[in-house]
């Protein structure tokens, strides 16, 4: 289908909601850039190894078989809960949202405040993000989602903020879109988890202030058909700090764009991500970290276990603006193949324009070290538990990049979990 | 104990053959020596006794407690008391050392049917057993071999075997790459662990590690195979003459 019918039809089959003005003309503007640019197709430079169409296409999703309804991975840990089913945020089964240095709304109520913070923030990330590359997916999402949540931190919170995902109709397509900032000094962590929905596109605005701190772990269902486009875009101001980490098991198709943007001195960004998938899992991390000013820091660590045919892409770019001195970045990502079926694309970008930086990247795709195997094996460990230990230690320098110990050892127990059903599979 | 009967192995990728019958009858109890030129097939006779892939046995058989071992999985092997001290042991980034060693001896545990350690007790034992090869507690922390020293691997190797506690100890030129001391060390390690009920093949090639562990036979392996076999004082002979008049007598 030509781009422009399909965006058409696509865009026909929403509607506007009716809100306050400045919500009306976030929406109209990133609805504009929509219709002019239309949706991504595979002659987008950066949609070569994705079909876009799982994204795109206005039916429904297939039918999605839940064979059970996934509770928050985070369930045991300490945390202010907010459940979302379908898409739709929950009350009822959500904690209280009155807590000292946190102000939450669902984006729906506060669209409708002709004076809420959020007015300055809503699509302004998303809008800037358009160039140099279009993610009109994002546009899509700004101008219709009527759902999501304006969080503004005015303090540093102890207690996790944890946004479940419940997942119950099995050909749910949502689009969900959330605010959220963090206030001069403040600070706070984030905990996504949780199937969304059958297709989900789910976009996040960070604006993290001065000597800010977020810390962002995520964790994406283990359902074989999910379809889900995430973006997550930030706004780094000087002597703050972003980490993010988000673990991928099985699905469809899924990726996740990160822009970030680093806008202060002394500010730190890190971005982190284990996949390990199935089949006809496909899982695509594309990636802008930006560099606009001196003597700040990124990192990305990717890696990806992949079989039975299973595809894994990495489109990572560093951009150091000049005058970006002292920039120090960093990139890795790495793809592991449990067989010769699966595919792991990789498309490192670096782009300087400072010349007193560190900046490095590195790409590999390889296979599970016999010579490590044999190891482990003439130890007494057999085959296939040896294999884990190999997979998990391969993951093992992304999960490193989750600050949060006890986190970590929940994303770890996942992974074993996954390695367990692998066997059975 | 173990008994390798005219064993005959080539590489699987290549119709290079690189064990050319090789005889050796181990008894329970026993420490022999097997000393040799560069390239002789020592390093191969242990990988294809541990089961190691990228080999095939074109004859011979190697039976080991009254059973046939060559078809068996490498944690096959080891369970049933196999263990071999590697030459160049290898580093596995990720993986830590001491869950390492706890997942291999329970493993082992498991598949004899014997309870399983709790991490206290592991913890209490390898402490203790590091202890006595000097090796440290940051060093157990350590992700498997990295970053260790040449000597720190091969201790780390003796430390894993002191842990296993296997009948019939493999040990691949474990002396080379230690200093005077750290090799008594080793020695002290091997000579506290050897019992009537417990045998060892030692590769090496000098005979000052033979000092310390003294072997009841010494074997000389060539192209090969055995080319000759005697009591510890073969060793001294190689030590001194090396292995021309030894290689000429055999041809
Ligand atoms: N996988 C392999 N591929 C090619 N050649 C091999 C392979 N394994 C062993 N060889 C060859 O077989 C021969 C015997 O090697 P092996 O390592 O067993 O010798 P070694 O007696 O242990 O020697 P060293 O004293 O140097 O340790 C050598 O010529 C070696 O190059
Ligand atoms: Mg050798």
């Amino acid at each position: 289908m030509p781009k422009t019918n399909l965006t058409e039809q696509k865009i026909s089959s929403y509607s506007l909601p009716t809100e306050a003005s400045w919500a009306i003309k976030s929406r109209k503007s990133a609805l504009n850039w929509l219709e002019t640019t239309g949706l991504p197709n595979r002659r987008d430079e950066y949609w070569k190894n994705t079909d876009p169409s799982y994204f795109n296409t206005i039916k429904k999703p297939e039918r999605n078989k839940i064979d059970y309804v996934e509770n928050s991975i985070f369930e045991n840990i300490d945390r202010i809960n907010i459940v979302f089913e379908d898409g739709y945020f929950n009350a009822s089964k959500s904690d209280e949202l009155l807590l000292k240095g946190i102000e939450i709304d669902t984006i729906s109520v506060a669209n409708q405040k002709d004076n809420h913070w959020s007015a300055n923030y809503f699509g302004v990330l998303e809008k800037s993000s358009q160039v140099p590359v279009e993610r009109t997916l994002a546009s899509l999402n700004t101008a219709f989602a009527v759902e999501g949540l304006a969080i503004r931190i005015t303090d540093k919170i102890d207690k996790p903020i944890s946004i479940t995902y419940l997942h119950t109709n099995d050909t749910s397509d949502v689009l969900i879109h959330h605010v959220i900032k963090i206030e001069k000094n403040a600070s706070v962590t984030i905990l996504e988890s949780g199937g969304v929905a059958s297709r989900s596109n789910c976009l996040m605005e960070v604006f993290v202030c001065e000597n800010a701190e977020f810390d962002h772990v995520r964790v994406q269902g283990r359902s074989h058909e999910k379809i889900a486009v995430t973006h997550l875009f930030a706004n780094l101001l000087k002597d703050s700090s972003m980490k993010s980490f988000t673990l991928t098991v099985n699905g469809k198709s899924i990726r996740n764009e990160y822009v970030v943007d680093i806008n202060g001195e002394n500010s730190k960004a890190h971005l982190g991500g284990a996949a390990v998938g199935d089949r006809g899992f496909s899982q695509d991390d594309t990636i802008f970290v930006s560099h606009n000013n001196p003597n700040c820091e990124s990192r990305q660590v990717f890696k990806k276990v992949l079989r039975n045919g299973a595809k894994g892409v990495f489109q990572g770019k560093i951009l150091v603006k000049d005058g970006a001195q002292k920039t120090d970045g960093y990139q890795i990502s790495q793809g592991l193949m449990l067989d010769d079926d699966s595919s792991f694309l990789a498309k490192p970008e670096l782009e300087i324009y400072a010349d007193d930086v560190i900046c490095s990247h590195g790409s590999t795709c390889g296979e599970i070290d016999n010579a490590a195997l044999f190891y482990l094996t003439s130890r007494g460990i057999p085959m296939a538990e040896a294999q884990d230990m190999l997979v998990l230690a391969f993951l093992n320098d992304a999960i490193e990049e989750i600050s949060d110990e006890s986190i970590r050892t929940i994303i770890g127990s996942r992974l074993k979990d996954w390695m367990v059903k692998r066997h059975k599979s | 104990m173990l008994y390798i009967n005219n064993l005959n192995v080539e590489l699987e990728n290549e119709k290079k053959k690189i064990l050319n019958g090789v005889n050796l009858d181990i008894n329970a109890g026993e420490v022999h020596a097997i000393m040799g030129p560069n390239g002789s097939g020592k390093s191969t006779l242990s990988y294809v006794l541990s089961g190691k892939d990228g080999y095939r046995v074109t004859e011979g058989s190697a039976t080991f407690e009254g059973r046939e071992i060559l078809e068996l999985s490498p944690d096959e092997r080891a369970s049933l008391g196999l263990f071999l001290a590697f030459q160049y042991p290898v580093e596995i980034p990720g993986v830590g050392n001491m869950t390492f060693l706890r997942t291999a001896l329970n493993s082992q545990r498991k598949s004899r049917g014997v309870e399983e350690l709790s991490a206290a007790e592991f913890l209490k034992i390898v402490r203790e057993k590091a202890k006595n090869l000097k090796i440290d507690a940051e060093m157990l922390k350590r992700p498997v071999n990295v970053g260790f020293s040449g000597g720190e691997k091969k201790r780390n190797e003796i430390l894993q075997m002191a842990m296993l506690e296997p009948k019939m100890c493999i040990l691949d030129e474990t002396d080379s790459g230690l200093d005077v001391d750290a090799m008594k060390l080793v020695a002290e390690g091997v000579n506290a662990l050897r019992s009537k009920d417990r045998s060892f093949l030692v590769i090496t090639h000098y005979q000052r590690l033979l000092d310390h562990i003294v072997p009841d036979v010494v074997h000389i392996m060539a192209d090969g195979k055995i080319i000759k076999s005697g009591g510890a004082d073969l060793a001294l002979e190689v030590e001194n003459n090396g292995y021309s008049d030894l290689l000429a007598e055999y041809n």
